[in-house]
């Protein structure tokens, strides 16, 4: 088992912890996962390296409950996250997600698309308008929210998806590529952005990515090969 | 507002799907409007006949058919002797065909019925009703369809008949009956001293249980039923209204399975926006709200669309001369919510499998290939 522990300092709270997790595809015959054991700590930026299929999005799926590990344990807040019923509240309130593709609803506008996580949680309008702007404000998209998808720019579908991830205040950002479909330029400032936002929020990010540049940006960048995570560099 | 639309968005993503499904049900509701709505309106026509001046119906116990009733006119003398009786006036029914109509439906009276005594007479004098026995009085739409005015000689069935009289009635079946005097009927139909039904008029409504008890002690083979009662449970009109709401029953179902399937095709097409849904923290009652808040409009559209179709297909039917009587547009309410709540109650129906499988999509699966 090959262990990865950060240096999280004596004052940091562990958010998201995983412990001898395993998971395969086709009934065992693809393993991707081979027990694995992580932590991150409230406010940590920690960045998921390695070749494609190496299981990072896995990883970051099973961290956010869409999938359940063949084995071992993923806790969020102290609250295991493979039994159903904890896994409403943790899509609701614990975790965000940002994937490569926007995955935004594109008959819907930007505001609408924002507003969905603050529908499925019961979130009453006052507040989640409040929330709303706010985040515009803080990703430059106030002058587009009432604009349809189809009329955005990549980097603004992009502050979309992650403004919508940030509706509830989730305590783990999950974020699968994030910048993998933008420019060099946009991707640049999608991720300042990403690293301001996650900061100022006090929000752990989680973020699986091939571009070296930005991983070496966050507090710790972890390597992935062979279904374990392999390496530990502080950055 | 956002999950209204949610639900509002995939249709008019759709709208040729959407417009077809709710056509389905439209056509669903208005056929099912149309035909019970006109056998409603039968059945009414039909009681108002008996209920004709009278608020109890005497006819033969057990009989399938009021056409097949046998009453015998010492029953009619005795009972009309009866001190609670107004009075009590026997009816043949009979149905007669003359060239090109095949079905004339035949009234066998006496000169004393309501019929007779009550109808604006467009043409004759009422005094001299039952005075030949080839004499007939004819309702006005029948008087036109036979092409007879005053005084002709018209064929009808096996005899020719002098028109003594015609009548106009409100009531569908009279307009189109002919009127004979009840002895001649009776030798018609060959059924001498016989008639279908007496119809009974109390000196005091409340007398009416007390009249169907004596009816029963004194005539075995006769059975006495108010008119709401006689029109609730004459085997007839149960058949007659069974067959309404399974034809139009039928045309729902059909329309459900329009609904079922755009319902199925809306989320095989939107497999990863659920995905997205349930990543966004949506729960399966919330995905399956979503579908059948679909399925609902999609419903609510198409049974309003089905009204207005129905009842402007009534209007048109009305202004047809040769029903003219027989359609009745008075839509009644109850048949109106029955149909809506039916409608809605299919398209939910159709859209319980849809749900199912938007409730099984796995948002990792769905989301895996991007």
């Amino acid at each position: 088992m090959n262990l990865s522990i950060a240096q999280t300092g004596p004052q940091k709270r562990i958010v998201l912890l995983v412990e001898d997790v395993w998971k395969s595809y086709d009934d065992g015959a693809i393993a991707v996962l081979k027990g694995v054991d992580f932590e991150a700590a409230e406010g940590q930026t920690v960045a998921l390296c390695g070749p494609s299929g190496c299981g990072k999005s896995t990883l970051l799926h099973l961290f956010g409950g869409l999938d359940s590990p063949d084995r071992g344990r993923v806790s969020v807040n102290g609250t295991e996250v493979n039994r159903h019923r904890n896994l409403l509240r943790l899509l609701r309130h614990e975790v965000g997600f940002v994937f490569q593709l926007h995955n935004l609803i594109p008959d819907l506008t930007l505001a609408e698309n924002c507003l969905i996580p603050t529908v499925a949680a019961g979130i009453d309008h006052r507040t989640a308008q409040e929330r709303l702007h706010e985040l515009a404000e803080r990703t430059g998209l106030t002058d587009r929210l009432g604009h349809r998808i189809q009329k955005l720019s990549g980097g603004e579908r992009q502050r979309t998806a992650l403004c919508r991830a940030l509706m509830n205040k989730p305590k783990i950002l999950l974020a699968d590529e994030p910048t993998g479909s933008l420019d060099e330029h946009t991707s640049g400032a999608v991720f300042e952005l990403l690293l301001d936002i996650v900061a100022t929020e006090g929000v752990t990010l989680v973020m699986a990515t091939h571009d070296r540049a930005l991983a070496a940006r966050c507090d710790r960048l972890l390597e992935m090969h062979d279904g374990r995570i392999h390496e530990r560099v502080s950055a | 507002m956002i999950f209204l639309k949610l639900i509002v968005t995939n249709l008019r993503r759709h709208r040729i799907r959407s417009f077809i499904s709710v056509a389905g049900i439209a056509f669903s509701v208005a056929a099912m409007l149309t035909v019970v709505t006109i056998l409603q309106g039968a059945i009414g026509m039909f009681s108002g006949i008996l209920s004709s001046d009278s608020e109890i119906i005497v006819f033969e116990r057990n009989v399938s058919d009021l056409f097949f009733s046998n009453v015998p006119a010492a029953a009619v003398a005795e009972i009309a002797a009866w001190p609670m009786v107004s009075h009590a006036d026997p009816v043949l029914f009979g149905i007669v065909s003359s060239t090109d109509h095949p079905i004339i439906t035949c009234f066998g009276v006496t000169a004393a019925d309501a019929r007779i005594r009550k109808a604006a007479w467009i043409a004759g004098d009422r005094l001299a009703f039952a005075k030949n026995a080839d004499d007939v009085v004819l309702g006005e739409r029948a008087a036109e369809f036979l092409g007879a005015k005053l005084d002709d000689h018209v064929p009808i069935g096996h005899g020719v008949f002098h028109v003594i009289g015609i009548l106009k009635t409100a009531n569908g079946f009279e307009d189109g009956g002919v009127f004979m005097p009840l002895s001649s009927a009776q030798s018609f139909f060959h059924k001498e001293g016989a008639s279908s039904v007496i119809t009974i008029k109390l000196r005091n409504k409340d007398d009416a249980a007390s009249f169907k008890s004596k009816v029963k002690a004194a005539f075995p083979n006769l059975i006495g039923l108010e008119d709401a009662e006689f029109t609730r449970s004459y085997s007839q009109f149960r058949i007659l209204k069974a067959t309404a709401w399974a034809v139009g029953g039928c045309g729902l179902l059909l329309g459900g399975l329009g609904v079922a399937n755009t319902m199925i095709m809306s989320v095989f097409t939107r497999i990863r926006e659920v995905a997205i849904l349930r990543v966004c923290g949506f729960s399966n009652t919330q995905i399956a709200a979503m579908i059948f808040g679909e399925s609902a409009v999609v419903s609510l559209l198409g049974a309003l669309l089905g009204v207005l179709i129905g009842t402007c297909l009534l209007l048109a039917l009305k202004l047809v001369p040769a029903l003219h009587g027989y359609v009745d547009v008075a839509i009644q309410p109850v048949v109106m919510l029955i149909v809506i709540l039916l409608a809605l109650l299919t398209g939910i129906a159709g859209a319980l499998y849809p749900a199912f499988y938007a409730m099984r999509i796995r948002a990792v699966e769905a989301l895996r290939f991007e």
